[in-house]
C-alpha cells in the first residue's frame, strides 16, 4: 500500500490547520469564519468518503497506512493506519462535526471563530486517535483533545460551566495518566510504542491485570462506566449543544474503542479474569442508570443518563465474548456481541447526538431545558415533533431503526453466554422506552403548556437540514445494516481470535 | 614545582565575559539616565559574544585546563549556550518593566552578568572549590539583584531570607565537601569518582558527606524540605528579576548535580538514591498541593517550580544515562517555560500595576487573544497535557523512573501531576471563561517584546510537536 494518497494525514491535519485559519478569518474577515468553517468541515467530509469506499472489508490488516520516524530517541513512529472497527468511527466523526458547524450557525454570536475553530481543532485530534497506531501517537492525540473540549464547555457553556468543564478535564485526565504509565510499561518491554507490538507483547497474568486496570481506568472514565460516569450529566448539561453532540457521539466511542484496541487483545486473559467486573459495571449502567434517567427533569441530563445506559451495552457486548466461549466453545457467536456493541455504538452517535440537537432547538428557543417547561410541542412544531419522535423511539430500539439492531445483537449474545446476563440486559428495552417515550409524551404531546410554547415556531430551514442528516443514518443502518456489518466483520472476527488466544498458556477455546 | 600557565583556551568564554563584566561597569558610571540603553545593548552584545566564543572553541570531548579544575565538554557547552539565551531573553524581557519602575540601572545588567559567570563556572567546575565559588559567585549576584528595589521593604525582606538561608545552604555544602576531602583526600571531580569507584562500602564520613551535599544542593534547587526561601523571593522580588532568579539558575543547578553528584559520587547512588525519593517526591506533593491555595501568580508559580524540581530529580534518582537525559530535558524545557509565563506576567504589568494577582489574568482572552492563547500554551504545558513540550519532559522522566525499577514513584509523580493540572487550568478558566473587568486596558508592549514573547510560546508547542531533535541533543551530550 506504500506510495498512495496519504489520506488519514489529511484528516488529521486537514481540519486542525483550517481551524487555524477559521482563527486568522475572525481577526481579519468575521463574516467568513461561519462559511469557511462549514467548507474546512464538509472538504474534510469529503476526504474522509473514500476509506469507506475504497475499503477491503475482506481482510483484518491496517489500511491506508503511513508511517514516518517521529521521535528517534524513544523510538516512536507517526504511523496512521484503520482497520474495520476504526474506519467507521472516523466517518462518524467528519459527519458529525458537520453537523456541530451547521447547528452552531446563528446560536453561537460570542467568539464565533475560537467557537468553530476548537471544534475543527477537536475533530483532527479525534481522526487521529482513531487512526494512531503508534501508542505515543495515540495517548498524545486523546490528552490533546482535552484541551478544544475544555475550552468549548467552558467558554460557551451554561452557568455551572466552570465546575462542569474541570471535572470533565481532572476526571479525564486521572483516567489517562494511569494509561501512560502503562503505555510506557510496555514500551520498556516491546521496545517501541507500536500497537500491533504491544498486542503481539508476551504478559504473564499479574502484569496484564495491572495494564488492564490502568486502561480501564482511562476508559471507564470516557465510556462513561458506572461509577465514574458522574462527570458526564454535568459535562452535558453544561455544554453548548455542539459540545454534547461531540461528547455523545464521538468522545464517549474512544472509550468503547479503547477496550477494543488495547484493553482486549494486549491483556487477554486479565480481561478474562476480570470480565465479571466489566460485565457487572455494564449491567449496572444499564439498570441502574436505565432508572435514573426515568426521573430526570432536565432533558438533556435525562440523554445523558440514556447515553451511559446504552454505552453500558457497548461494553457488555464487547466483554461477553469470554462467557460465549465457555458456554457454546465457538468463536462465531462472540462475533457477534463485538459486532453488536460496534453497531451500538455508530448508533448511538447519530442518535445521541440528533436527539441533543433536538434538545438544542427547544432550548433555543426558550432557554430552559426543563421538561415541566414543555408540553404540547406538537401543535406548534409539527416537523420538529416529527424528527424528536423518530429518534426517541430509535432511543429505545424500535425495529427500523439503528437503534435496534445492536441492542438485537448484544442481546442474543447475552442469551448464548448467561440467561441472567441477557435478562438483565433486556431491562434496557422497556427502560429506554420508559425513559424515551415518557419524555416524548410530557414534551411533544398533550395540549399547548403555556404561552411560552405557543409563541415557539417550528424548525428553520437549517435545523430541518441538521436534523434530517441525522435521520437518514438512522434509519438506513436500522433497515440494512449489512453494508456497516460487512466493513467491519473481518476486523472483529480476527480481533476475537486474537483475544481468544492466551498469552499463558496459547490455548484456543 | 614548576609553575605551569595553564591552557587559557576552553576558559576563553568566560574570560571574555568577565572582561566585558568590567567594561560596562566602567562605561556605566559614566552614563546618564537617558543613555541606559547603552548598558543594556553592550550587555546583550557581551553575551552573544560569549556565546560565539563557547561555538568557536568548542571540541569534540572534554577539555581539562587549570589543572584538572575546569572542564569544557559537551553537555557544559549545551547548557551555556541555553544559559546566555535565557539570559538574553529575561534582558529583553525586562526592559520595559524596570524601565516603568525606575530600576532601569547599569547594576541589574551587571550583576545578572556576574551572575552568569559564576552559572558558567558551575557549569564548568571540575574541582569542589571551583564549584564553590561559581555557586557562590552566582548566589551572591542574586541576592544583590533582589534587593535591587530598595525602597520596597517586601524585595528587601525576600533579599533577606534568601541570604540568610542561601548563605546556610552554602556552608552545609562547604561542610560536605570539606567532610568529602578528608574522607578521599581529593577535591577533584574526577578523583573523587575514582575514590568512589574503587571504596563502594562508602565510610561513615563519606556518607555523613554525602547527606550534607545532597542538603546543600537542594537547598539551591529549592526542594522540600529546603524551599522555605522560594515563594518568598518569587513573591518579593521585582518581577524581572524573578524570572531570572526563576530560570536561568535552573540550568546551572542541574549542571551542579551532574558534576557533583553524578560524575563526583555516581559510584554512591544507592545511598542518595532513597534520599532524593523522598525530597522529590515532597517536592511534588508539596508543589501540587500548596499551589493550589494561592492567590499571587509568583507565589502559585513558586510552588509550581518547586513541584517540577521534584519531577527533574526523578530523572535523576534513576541514575542512568536515559535519567540524566531525561533530567537535562526537563530543565531546559522547564526553563523554556518558566521564562514565557514570567514573561507574560511582564507583559501584562504596566506603570504602577503589577499584573501579579491572578485575578489579573481574568478575561485576557478577549483583550488580547493571541497572548491568552500563549498563557494557555504555557499553562497546559506544565502542567503536563500534550502536544506540549512539558508532556514530553515528563514522559522522559517517566520513563527513566520506571526503567529503574521505580514504578511506585512514577505513578504517585503522575497522581500529584492531576492536582497540579487544577490551578494551571484555573488560570485557563479566568482567561477565557471570566469576562474582563470594565477597567481592563489593552495590552502595551514594544515590538520586540511581543516578537520573541509569541516566540517563546510557540517554541513550547514546536518542541512538543517536534521533541525529537532536544531529545537527540540531550542524550548526545550525556552519553556515560
Amino acid at each position: 500500500m506504500a506510495g498512495h494518497f496519504p489520506i488519514l494525514s489529511l484528516l488529521l491535519w486537514l481540519p486542525i490547520l483550517g481551524g487555524c485559519l477559521v482563527l486568522l478569518a475572525g481577526r481579519l474577515a468575521p463574516q467568513a469564519v461561519r462559511w469557511l468553517s462549514l467548507f474546512v468541515a464538509v472538504l474534510t467530509f469529503a476526504v474522509s468518503v473514500p476509506l469507506w469506499t475504497q475499503f477491503d472489508p475482506t481482510t483484518a490488516a491496517m489500511q491506508f497506512t503511513e508511517k514516518l520516524p517521529w521521535i528517534s530517541t524513544f523510538n516512536v513512529y507517526y504511523a496512521l493506519g484503520v482497520d474495520g472497527i476504526a474506519m467507521p468511527l472516523i466517518l462518524l466523526t467528519t459527519f458529525v462535526t458537520v453537523l456541530v458547524v451547521i447547528a452552531g450557525w446563528e446560536v453561537i454570536q460570542y467568539k464565533t471563530a475560537q467557537y468553530m475553530a476548537a471544534f475543527l481543532i477537536l475533530e483532527g485530534l479525534m481522526n487521529g486517535v482513531f487512526s494512531a497506531m503508534d501508542g505515543m501517537l495515540f495517548y498524545v492525540l486523546w490528552e490533546a483533545m482535552l484541551i478544544p473540549m475544555f475550552l468549548i464547555i467552558g467558554v460557551w457553556g451554561g452557568p455551572r460551566r466552570v465546575y462542569a468543564t474541570l471535572k470533565f478535564f481532572l476526571y479525564t485526565f486521572l483516567g489517562s495518566v494511569m494509561m501512560l504509565v502503562a503505555i510506557i510499561y510496555m514500551y520498556l518491554k516491546a521496545g517501541s510504542f507500536d500497537i500491533q507490538g504491544f498486542q503481539a507483547l508476551q504478559l504473564g497474568l499479574q502484569p496484564q491485570i495491572f495494564i488492564f486496570i490502568a486502561f480501564l481506568l482511562a476508559f471507564a472514565v470516557k465510556v462513561p462506566m458506572w461509577p465514574v460516569h458522574t462527570w458526564l450529566p454535568d459535562a452535558h448539561v453544561e455544554a453548548p449543544t455542539g459540545g454534547s453532540v461531540i461528547l455523545a457521539a464521538i468522545m464517549l466511542k474512544m472509550g468503547g474503542y479503547g477496550f477494543l484496541r488495547f484493553s482486549l487483545p494486549i491483556t487477554p486473559d486479565a480481561s478474562h479474569a476480570l470480565t465479571w467486573l466489566v460485565i457487572g459495571l455494564s449491567l449496572t449502567a444499564v439498570v441502574y442508570i436505565g432508572f435514573t434517567a426515568i426521573v430526570q427533569t432536565d432533558m438533556k441530563k435525562l440523554v445523558a443518563y440514556s447515553s451511559v445506559a446504552h454505552m453500558g451495552f457497548v461494553t457488555l457486548g464487547f466483554f461477553l465474548l469470554f462467557a460465549i466461549f465457555e458456554h457454546t466453545g465457538s468463536l462465531n457467536g462472540a462475533v457477534m456481541g463485538v459486532e453488536g456493541g460496534m453497531v451500538q455504538m455508530i448508533s448511538h452517535g447519530f442518535i445521541s447526538g440528533a436527539l441533543f440537537l433536538c434538545v438544542g432547538v427547544l432550548y433555543d428557543r426558550l432557554h430552559t431545558r426543563e421538561i415541566g417547561a414543555y408540553g404540547g410541542v406538537i401543535n406548534v412544531m409539527p416537523a420538529f415533533a416529527f424528527f424528536m419522535v423518530l429518534f426517541a423511539m430509535a432511543n429505545c430500539g424500535l425495529p427500523g431503526t439503528s437503534g435496534f439492531v445492536g441492542e438485537w445483537m448484544v442481546i442474543l449474545s447475552a442469551m448464548r453466554a448467561n440467561f441472567w446476563v441477557a435478562f438483565l440486559a433486556a431491562f434496557t428495552l422497556f427502560l429506554g422506552a420508559a425513559y424515551s417515550l415518557w419524555l416524548v409524551k410530557r414534551v411533544i404531546y398533550g395540549d399547548v403548556a403555556n404561552d411560552h410554547v405557543r409563541e415557539m415556531k417550528d424548525i428553520n430551514q437549517r435545523e430541518f437540514l441538521v436534523l434530517g442528516l441525522c435521520a437518514i443514518p438512522v434509519v438506513l443502518i436500522g433497515c440494512w445494516p449489512a453494508p456497516l456489518l460487512d466493513v467491519m466483520h473481518a476486523t472483529v472476527a480476527n480481533l476475537v481470535h486474537q483475544v481468544a488466544q492466551s498469552k499463558l498458556t496459547g490455548a484456543i477455546p | 614545582m614548576s609553575f605551569e600557565i595553564p591552557q587559557f583556551l576552553p576558559a576563553v568564554p568566560e574570560l571574555f565575559l568577565l572582561g566585558m563584566i568590567c567594561f560596562i561597569l566602567v562605561v556605566d558610571v559614566f552614563l546618564s539616565d537617558a543613555h541606559r540603553l547603552v548598558t543594556y545593548w553592550l550587555s546583550l552584545a557581551t553575551i552573544a559574544g560569549t556565546a560565539w566564543l563557547t561555538v568557536a572553541v568548542a571540541q569534540q570531548g572534554s577539555l581539562l585546563t587549570f589543572g584538572g579544575m575546569f572542564v569544557n565538554d559537551a553537555m557544559g557547552n549545551v547548557l551555556k549556550l541555553c544559559t546566555y539565551l535565557t539570559v538574553a531573553v529575561v534582558f529583553i524581557y525586562s526592559r520595559d518593566y524596570l524601565r516603568d519602575r525606575g530600576l532601569f540601572k547599569g547594576e541589574f545588567y551587571v550583576l545578572g552578568l556576574t551572575a552568569l559567570l559564576g552559572m558558567m563556572i558551575m557549569i564548568s567546575s571540575h574541582n569542589m572549590l571551583v564549584l564553590y565559588l561559581g555557586l557562590e559567585l552566582n548566589s551572591l549576584s542574586l541576592y544583590a539583584m533582589v534587593a535591587l528595589d530598595r525602597e520596597s521593604p517586601v524585595a528587601s525582606e525576600a533579599a533577606m531570607k534568601y541570604f540568610v538561608l542561601g548563605a546556610i545552604a552554602s556552608g552545609i555544602l562547604l561542610y560536605g565537601m570539606s567532610l568529602l576531602y578528608g574522607a578521599t583526600g581529593t577535591l577533584d571531580i574526577t578523583g573523587l569518582g575514582v575514590h568512589v569507584a574503587a571504596n563502594p562500602a562508602a565510610s561513615i564520613a563519606t556518607l555523613f558527606a554525602l547527606g550534607f551535599i545532597v542538603v546543600g544542593l537542594c537547598f539551591k534547587l529549592g526542594a522540600v524540605p529546603f524551599h522555605m526561601w522560594v515563594p518568598d523571593v518569587y513573591e518579593g522580588a521585582p518581577t524581572s528579576v524573578t524570572l531570572f532568579v526563576g530560570t536561568a539558575p535552573e540550568i546551572a543547578s542541574f549542571a551542579l548535580f551532574m558534576r557533583l553528584l553524578v560524575e563526583g559520587l555516581g559510584g554512591l547512588h544507592v545511598q542518595w538514591q532513597p534520599l532524593l525519593i523522598a525530597i522529590s517526591l515532597l517536592s511534588i506533593a508539596l508543589g501540587s498541593v500548596v499551589a493550589i491555595a494561592q492567590s499571587n501568580l509568583k507565589r502559585m508559580l513558586a510552588y509550581s517550580t518547586i513541584g517540577h524540581m521534584g519531577f527533574l530529580l526523578l530523572g535523576i534518582l534513576s541514575a542512568s544515562s536515559a535519567g540524566y537525559q531525561a533530567a537535562m530535558f526537563y530543565t531546559l524545557s522547564y526553563v523554556l517555560m518558566a521564562t514565557c509565563a514570567f514573561g507574560l506576567i511582564l507583559l501584562l504589568a504596566r506603570k504602577g500595576f503589577e499584573a501579579e494577582r491572578i485575578e489579573d489574568f481574568k478575561g485576557l482572552n478577549e483583550r488580547s487573544p493571541w497572548f491568552a492563547a500563549m498563557m494557555l500554551v504555557v499553562m497546559f504545558s506544565l502542567a503536563g497535557v500534550p502536544p506540549f513540550v512539558g508532556f514530553f519532559a515528563k514522559l522522559y522522566v517517566l520513563r527513566a523512573v520506571i526503567e529503574a525499577g521505580y514504578t511506585w514513584v512514577a505513578v504517585a509523580a503522575v497522581i500529584f501531576s492531576i492536582i497540579s493540572a487544577f490551578y494551571y487550568l484555573r488560570i485557563v478558566k479566568l482567561m477565557y471563561f471570566d469576562r474582563a473587568p470594565a477597567n481592563a486596558r489593552a495590552l502595551k508592549a514594544e515590538f520586540d517584546l511581543r516578537l520573541i514573547l509569541s516566540g517563546n510560546g510557540l517554541a513550547i508547542l514546536a518542541l512538543g510537536v517536534l521533541p525529537g531533535p532536544l531529545m537527540a541533543l540531550c542524550a548526545k551530550v550525556i552519553a556515560l
